[in-house]
């Protein structure tokens, strides 16, 4: 695919304003971010049909939604520089009087944010939500999600697991960040999830599992082959196989920097090793 | 006087809601009897969503159906509604803004023989503590009717709050619900009686009561706690100089909780409140628990004497 040069170019932008931006605050979760960002840029730059004109109601294009809001450095980064807002805004994360909360939030009419994440759990109910609203309205667009691995330790997501199969929601694609680690260390010695794919088939979801996350023609390809599978009276669930930290060296391999930030020094290694492309905010 | 249960208006009103307002969407967690809604179920198959037992899947879904225009009412019991919910409506439905009508049943005291673990009587309290929150209780039959056809036409999140048990139904049928309005019901010169819910009725009640013992009661109906309807409890107060509330909750978060609160930063008054004092309730029959917990024509008479003395 010739797009995928131009895809990674905007991948590399975006871990730079990932780290930049947890940086300056000393506070954010860089780890989870940088692990989801060819699968954001995928969704953004290529998968999905969407408008940057931002409407609540979103009828007639794809929605998504971060159910794992903890990693919403990726998610500015990538609604920024798409054009849904100011790349320069990028510079207020976290800081007072921002639109660019700490975890996502429409209350400040941030535009690409239709329901306020945090809180575990919650995100797949809301989208099976917003899938029924588009079949009601004869909207044949797509409803993504993206959630943790260890958030599906919440016992809400099984309640919407359940319900999106006996309903046979299938205007859903929910993806897994599988990077099988959480705050607390590896999500084995945390709390086994077991055979996930084997959980979600026995609830009655088709699985796509990727074992390679965060290469961007992988991604690009299992989001396809996932949508070519849609509206066919089962719900889609994308294993997808990423690492925590991803691109950032001395970020890999370790739960440590799910939330902690990068010193000065740190910075300008990560920043090194991810070359400006689209211009820093 | 006609007897009918405010759920029956709930499921009334819904099945008008059905007809007029091709966006309002039902939910319910398995208790489509309890709650009334059968017949908007049967009527609007593609519009109703059983969810099953999992109210917290029920409250995300219904955040995410308002995202395409849809105006979600949501049913189950005020327990399940409320307490087991509470961070999915704070997150998905109240700090997102989201246009979501939850609709509780068997609400308080009066849920009867189930006992302490269905009769909750929190949900007034935590319901008005979110921000964004409209929180209504309506007294009878009719006025649960007009208040569920009222909400779908507020845009925001609203809490609606209704009951087991057949009741005096003594508001105007097809009445105009205006959320936020206190209805006066009887005029009086002695004391302000703030009732919400189940408790207007017995309030009316005492109105005869108090009158044989030569005071004057006046009585207002405060369907909605939030917002609260300021200038008519002033209003009222600054003529009659003492207050008794009552309603089938916690004094704590209750109705007396916000009265209080607007008193003691408006105008300092004595108060007295009819409401159940920090305890759960008990199995037993509805209106034989409302008896032991003091939330009675009586006891709406003895704190309306307790307070007047203290003017």
């Amino acid at each position: 695919m010739t797009d995928i040069p131009k895809l990674e170019s905007i991948t590399n932008q975006v871990r730079r304003d990932i780290v930049r931006m947890v940086h300056a605050n000393n506070s954010g979760h860089p780890g989870g971010s940088l692990g989801c960002a060819e699968f954001l840029v995928a969704l953004y730059f290529k998968t999905m049909n969407h408008n940057k004109d931002f409407s609540m109601d979103g009828v007639g294009e794809d929605i998504f939604y971060l159910s794992n809001g903890h990693i919403s450095p990726v998610w500015y980064s990538v609604l920024a520089r798409s054009g849904y807002f100011p790349v320069s805004e990028l510079s207020t994360f976290r800081k007072i009087d921002s639109r660019l909360q700490g975890h996502p939030a429409t209350h400040e009419g941030l535009e690409g944010i239709r329901m306020a994440s945090g809180s575990l759990g919650q995100g797949l109910s809301v989208a099976i939500g917003t899938c029924l609203a588009k079949k009601l309205n004869k909207d044949n667009s797509i409803v993504y999600t993206l959630h943790g691995d260890g958030e599906l330790q919440e016992g809400q997501n099984w309640e919407a697991i359940m319900y999106a199969s006996a309903n046979k929601v299938d205007n859903i694609i929910a993806t897994v960040d599988y990077n099988k680690k959480q705050i607390d260390g590896s999500l084995d010695n945390v709390l086994n999830m077991g055979d996930l794919k084997a959980k979600f088939e026995s609830f009655g979801w088709m699985v796509f599992e990727e074992e390679k996350g965060n290469d961007m023609e992988s991604v690009l390809n299992v989001l396809n082959s996932a949508k070519g599978e849609t509206k066919k009276e089962k719900p889609i669930v994308i294993l997808l196989h990423t690492e925590m930290g991803n691109g950032v060296d001395f970020m890999m391999g370790t739960h440590k920097w799910h939330g902690s930030a990068p010193n000065d020094e740190q910075l300008e290694i990560a920043l090194n090793q991810n070359i400006e492309t689209l211009g820093d905010y | 006087m006609e007897r009918k249960d405010t759920r029956s208006g709930f499921g009334a009103g819904l099945t008008e809601l059905g007809k007029t307002n091709k966006n309002v969407v039902a939910l319910c967690a398995d208790l489509t009897g309890s709650l009334k809604m059968g017949d908007f179920a049967n009527n609007h198959p593609d519009r109703f969503f059983q969810v099953g037992i999992a109210e917290a899947n029920m409250i995300g879904m219904a955040a995410g159906l308002t995202v395409g225009g849809k105006i979600p009412f949501t049913g189950t019991f005020a327990n399940f509604s409320t307490a087991r919910v509470y961070d999915q409506i704070r997150q998905s439905v109240s700090y997102s803004g989201k246009n979501v009508k939850i609709c509780a049943s068997h609400a308080g005291l009066t849920l009867g023989e189930d006992g302490a673990t269905h009769q909750t009587l929190e949900d007034i309290g935590m319901m008005k503590m979110l921000p964004n929150m409209v929180v209504i209780n309506p007294c009878d039959f009719n006025q649960t009717k007009a208040a569920t056809i009222a909400i779908a036409d507020h845009k925001g999140p609203v809490y609606l709050r209704f009951g087991r048990p057949k009741v005096t139904n003594f508001t105007p049928e097809n009445q105009k619900f205006e959320i936020g309005k206190a209805v006066p019901l009887v005029k009086g010169i002695d004391v302000s009686i703030f009732a919400t819910g189940h408790l207007v009725w017995p309030a009316l009640e005492s109105v005869k009561l108090l009158k044989e013992e030569g005071i004057s009661a006046e009585v207002i109906n405060i369907h909605t706690i939030k917002p609260l309807d300021k200038k008519a409890i002033l209003e009222s107060v600054k003529k009659t100089k003492c207050v008794v509330t009552a309603e089938e909750h916690q004094m704590n978060g209750g109705l007396g909780d916000s009265i209080a609160q607007l008193l003691c930063r408006e105008l300092p008054t004595p108060l007295e409140m009819v409401a159940v004092d920090d305890s759960f309730g008990e199995s037993g029959p509805p209106m034989k628990l409302m008896e032991k917990y003091g939330l009675t024509k009586n006891n709406i008479v003895s704190s309306v004497k307790k307070v007047i003395i203290r003017k």
